[in-house]
């Protein structure tokens, strides 16, 4: 696990191979109530991964896991209570000069989850990606912002790009408003793009159009892409890694693939039982679910998802389990499975 | 449980008029008067609803199926108006009756279950006093009957009566749709109306409501109409499955029917629109393009713009619907009644 390397020395150049972020024990609370009843809400707890270059990497879990909360330290929207990320190797605590501030947001930007919300109404298409262009790229003249800005459009598939531009977003639709999301990220020519649910808020019949453009960013303009849904079958279309969430902490990650073919936590495999397949039979058995994943309030030692899980047994209620490797770059955070018992809570 | 396995299906012609029906709605049009024109969001739909049916309409957003659950429920208001066909339900057209006249069927009969539950319920009053508000509307004033009713429905949708004494903010998501669904169930109505009730939701929640619903439809046996765009969502669970696009509907018939053959090249797109989690990962397109502005739709078939398999005709010919071993669809392709190749 690269979260138990030791923390590099802070502006210390990235080795070759290095992962472009990466996250060491990263930790985000919030102070809930006042006087008697303050209490502290656990959003995030000890998450430790990583994002390779030219890669897509998933982060699903239920709402309420703390998936939205990560995007949002990844984006320094909020300061981690405790842990540090690293970008290019860097800890991003070390950032103070606005100029450092401004290269790292223009190096990972955000796509949100509500094209209907992101957009200014008032102001033509065009108005933000110039915008962030003048801001980011002070180098271009206004000549050589309009054509990064049709080139960035182009790339995203608004064509033509000059009309396009001279849009405004209510003549827009939804799918073609989250394409401008897109491409307001990719003018800052980003490394990395933080996609906070981007295609849950659209149509079914236009989402896979988006999940395709994720993955010709990722093989034609070479940039990484943190996915953060709760749609495993869309994680699976574009992902090439899975991390899986739950109340707060990672309980299994590894390559799509092998998370998907062999779930070892009981809650991926309820995450994959609930996604809907219209081609098999129903399969409801005496396993169906009911519960919601816990508000982590004031929590005390034992794994998260006790209280749901068919599985559980005298440790876990005690111990917290910590992520292990199970299989070769396949880690799950569970006691059973680390026991080399076999894992069948729920089934696909 | 075992008996949400078997995905029966029921002994009907699909649109032809069924003895029995609880819901017949004919020829149904409903029109926005807009500034820059009048928009036909529902072009004369006629579908029928069984008692205990559970029927899935599925289209885009925009395709004009949340209108239509609103003019069946009567609750369309200015600037979109019923222009034509009736909405016969138990025998009685709900199209020109008055608001005191609905009221004795709504909610008794005929309930709705809305989208955004964060919406729909009152945010500064307590659950209880929302079902209380419902039942005193329709002639319950005995507090301990509507205490007991509503501790009651609750219990029904698998959440402790203590919640009755929350407000809206504290209860989850999954919380209030299961609410929302209580207070539907309180007269135990035969139709039961749902707009996409589980679209805010994430799979497992989604999944846990779905199964539900089915449960509680099998043990009351009162009939559900599903709006949602998610085919993937409603094949387990419907019997009949009615697809729209841009206020006409494009093809009717059984669910598994319709899923082992679709027949409308828009059907099939919305089909092989949703990954999937098993077998190998092939590249999917989904329906490239958007529904047409209803203020001016396209002469010929609306969906020929985007149609994978259009000819030439379909530009300029109206489709009328056509009946094929039961089923309905409106496409060119079938006009000969039958299923080409």
């Amino acid at each position: 696990m690269t979260g138990q390397r030791t923390s590099r020395v802070a502006g210390a150049v990235a080795p070759a191979g290095a992962p472009l972020l990466r996250t060491d024990q990263l930790a985000r609370h919030f102070r809930i109530g006042s006087g008697w009843r303050r209490q502290v809400l656990h959003a995030v707890d000890d998450v430790s991964l990583t994002v390779g270059e030219r890669e897509i990497v998933a982060l699903a879990g239920e709402s309420g896991s703390g998936k939205s909360t990560i995007a949002r330290l990844l984006a320094r929207t909020y300061k981690p209570t405790s842990g540090e990320i690293y970008f290019e190797g860097r800890p991003l605590s070390q950032l103070r000069s606005r100029r450092d501030m401004l290269r790292y947001r223009g190096d990972v930007p955000m796509v949100f989850q509500d094209p209907f919300a992101s957009i200014n109404p008032v102001f033509r298409i065009s108005h933000g990606v110039l915008r962030s262009l003048k801001l980011h790229r002070p180098e271009l003249s206004a000549q050589q912002r309009r054509e990064e800005a049709e080139r960035v459009f182009t790339a995203v598939g608004l064509t033509p790009p000059d009309e396009a531009l001279q849009r405004f977003p209510h003549e827009l639709s939804g799918g073609q408003r989250q394409r401008v999301g897109f491409a307001q990220a990719l003018a800052m020519r980003p490394k990395l793009i933080l996609a906070d649910e981007p295609v849950s808020m659209l149509d079914v019949s236009i989402r896979i159009g988006l999940l395709n453009l994720m993955t010709q960013l990722r093989d034609e303009q070479g940039v990484s892409i943190l996915y953060i849904t709760h749609d495993i079958a869309s994680a699976r279309y574009v992902a090439d890694r899975l991390i899986v969430m739950y109340a707060g902490q990672i309980a299994e990650q590894g390559t799509i693939e092998d998370v998907l073919a062999d779930p070892r936590h009981p809650y991926t495999q309820l995450l994959l039982s609930a996604v809907p397949d219209p081609k098999a039979e129903l399969n409801v058995g005496a396993e169906t679910d009911r519960g919601e994943p816990p508000k982590v309030i004031n929590p005390t030692p034992g794994c998260r998802f006790r209280w749901r899980c068919p599985l559980a047994i005298a440790i876990c209620h005690e111990v917290t389990p910590r992520l292990a490797e199970l299989a070769p770059g396949h880690d799950a955070a569970c006691h059973v499975a680390q026991s080399g018992a076999e894992v069948k809570a729920f089934s696909p | 449980m075992s008996s949400l396995l078997s995905n029966e299906q029921p002994q009907s012609s699909p649109g032809g008029r069924r003895p029995g029906a609880i819901l017949e709605v004919r020829d149904l049009s409903v029109d926005y008067v807009m500034e820059r024109g009048i928009v036909r969001a529902v072009q004369d739909v006629s579908f029928d609803v069984a008692p205990g049916e559970f029927v899935g309409i599925v289209g885009e957003s925009g395709c004009g199926k949340s209108t239509l659950l609103f003019a069946i429920a009567q609750l369309l208001a200015p600037p979109a108006g019923i222009v034509g066909g009736t909405v016969i339900f138990e025998g009685e057209n709900l199209v020109g009756l008055t608001d005191k006249q609905l009221t004795l069927v709504r909610w008794r009969d005929m309930s709705v279950v809305m989208q955004s539950a964060m919406n729909a319920l009152n945010p500064v009053l307590s659950i209880a006093a929302q079902f209380a508000d419902a039942m005193r509307a329709h002639g319950v004033t005995s507090k301990p009957e509507i205490a007991e009713r509503s501790a009651e429905v609750l219990k029904m949708v698998g959440i402790d009566p203590v919640h009755l004494h929350s407000y809206p903010h504290q209860l989850s998501g999954g919380m209030r749709q299961r609410s929302m669904i209580a207070m539907a169930m309180l007269f135990t109505p035969d139709l039961v109306i749902m707009d996409e009730p589980t679209s805010a939701l994430d799979v497992v929640a989604q999944r846990s409501m779905m199964v539900q619903i089915k449960e509680l439809q099998q043990q009351f046996g009162f009939a559900v109409i599903f709006v949602t765009h998610d085919m993937s969502l409603v094949r387990h669970f419907t019997d009949r499955l009615m697809v729209m696009y841009a206020g006409q509907v494009t093809e009717s018939g059984g669910t598994r029917q319709m899923f082992e053959r679709p027949l409308h090249p828009y059907t099939v797109g919305l089909m092989e629109a949703f990954p999937s989690i098993h077998g190998p990962r092939v590249p999917l397109t989904g329906i490239p393009g958007s529904p047409p502005d209803l203020a001016n739709p396209p002469e010929g078939c609306r969906f020929a713009p985007r149609c994978p398999q259009v000819m030439d005709r379909c530009h300029t010919t109206a489709v009328p619907m056509q009946t094929l071993d039961g089923e309905q669809v409106r496409c060119l392709l079938y006009e000969n009644g039958e299923v080409p190749g």
